[in-house]
Order: C-alpha cells, then sequence, then structure tokens
C-alpha cells in the first residue's frame, strides 16, 4: 500500500526538503503514523489531541477528507494524499 | 522589500472595496524563484465574515495545484481588514504558513484612503516591508543604486 503525500513548504524540514514522500496504510491515521515514523514530528503538525489539526487541510486525491471521515478516510494504493495549511487569519 | 505592479495592487484594493465589509483574500502568483507577483487569484472567504478569512479548502487545492504545473509559487497572500489597521492581526501571525511570501494586508476602514502594506511572517515574528509600485518589472529595480557602476 503505497501512497504519495505532497508536503507543503512550511513542512519540508521534516522531510529534508523533499515535496513528495512515500507512505503505506490504508486509512489517514496509519498513513499519519507511517509518516511519522520516517518523518519524526510531521504527525504533530498534522493532528492535535486525536482529531486533524483544524487549520490543515488533508486531502485525499480531489477530498478534503474532512468531508470523507477525517483521519478514518480510506486510502488506496496509488492514491495522492496532499497536505496544505490553510491560508487564515483575522 | 516587495516590487509589485500598479494592476495588481489596484486588484487588491478593487477587491477589498468590492467584499467590504467583510474580509477580502487571495493570492498573486508568480514563478518559483523570481520574486515577482505576475498572476493575480482572488480567492472566496469560506468564512464571509468581516474579522475573519479562511480560502475555502476546495478552491485552494485547485490553486495551489495549478501553480505546481506552472512552477509557481504564492509571491503575495493578501488579505483585508475591514475596521483596523493594515497590520497582521494575532492571529495571523499564529496561522501564517507561507514563510516564502509576502503578506499584504489591505485596510478598507477610511472609505476615501487606501492602506496598502507588506510583511513577511516567519516563525511567529512579523517584520514590515517597504512596497516598490512600479508600472512595469522591466523597468523597475530592488537596488538603491540606479547609476551605472563606475569600471
Amino acid at each position: 500500500m503505497a501512497v504519495t503525500v505532497s508536503i507543503p513548504t512550511i513542512l519540508r524540514t521534516h522531510t529534508g526538503g523533499q515535496k513528495s514522500v512515500e507512505a503505506a496504510g490504508d486509512t489517514l491515521a496509519k498513513v499519519i503514523d507511517d509518516l511519522e515514523a520516517n518523518h519524526g514530528g510531521l504527525k504533530a503538525r498534522l493532528v492535535k489531541e486525536g482529531s486533524l489539526h483544524r487549520f490543515v487541510n488533508i486531502y485525499v486525491n480531489d477530498e478534503d477528507v474532512r468531508f470523507s471521515g477525517g483521519l478514518d478516510a480510506a486510502v488506496k494504493d496509488g492514491d495522492t494524499v496532499t497536505i496544505l495549511p490553510a491560508v487564515a487569519g483575522g | 522589500m516587495l516590487v509589485i505592479r500598479r494592476e495588481l495592487v489596484d486588484a487588491m484594493v478593487a477587491h477589498a472595496r468590492r467584499d467590504h465589509p467583510d474580509e477580502a483574500c487571495g493570492i498573486i502568483a508568480g514563478p518559483e524563484g523570481s520574486d515577482r507577483p505576475e498572476r493575480f487569484v482572488a480567492m472566496d472567504n469560506a468564512e464571509r465574515s468581516p474579522t475573519f478569512y479562511r480560502f475555502d479548502s476546495a478552491e485552494q487545492l485547485r490553486v495551489w495545484r495549478e501553480m505546481d504545473r506552472n512552477d509557481e509559487v504564492p509571491v503575495v497572500v493578501y488579505h483585508s481588514h475591514t475596521a483596523t489597521e493594515a497590520y497582521p492581526s494575532r492571529t495571523d501571525v499564529s496561522l501564517a504558513s507561507e514563510p516564502d511570501a509576502h503578506y499584504v494586508l489591505v485596510s478598507t476602514r477610511d472609505p476615501e484612503r487606501d492602506e496598502v502594506r507588506s510583511y513577511r511572517i516567519v516563525d511567529g515574528v512579523v517584520t514590515e516591508e517597504p512596497v516598490e509600485v512600479v508600472e512595469s518589472y522591466m523597468f523597475s529595480h530592488t537596488g538603491a543604486d540606479d547609476t551605472p557602476d563606475r569600471r
């Protein structure tokens, strides 16, 4: 189960500068745990108190996972997971 | 310093005035590594609020993919303040996620006078920078020295 994960500029310090990395897992939660195993520190930037960080958008292919199960969202071999920090403020 | 074409400044101000009293937001994309804002993209404020903004997540994915395809980055990230000065709020600072972008603030609090200011926001630190408005990038210069070097 390999998926491609697209990493935003601000989190590339955790991936040695790489724009995208491979990860494994059949749910988003497992993909994030696998990312953390190889790129320590990423999980804390994505997950807060057991749910997705409010100001981070994560998409499986074109779908914002907020509308498809959050951390339980299903991920298939060959999918693309895109992480984008929300652009927001006051 | 932010060097930016006049029409792009006008486009940000026009968007901010149009959406007033809600906050307006968007980006100006430019070639990666150029630091040159070129392509104006007004975004929806999904919050439709006078005190908060957030890019619509589906629109953001579409625009970010388009930039990836074009080897572009968000050179400018702009939004408006509709009742306060053009200075980043605490929320703006804590949520800033593009360390390479110029964060442009447009204030529409005064109907007669446009306020446009630019900042870098990196690791919670706000640094204001000068804005040089030019008619064309071809004839602009970014240094203080506009006389030819002596040989």
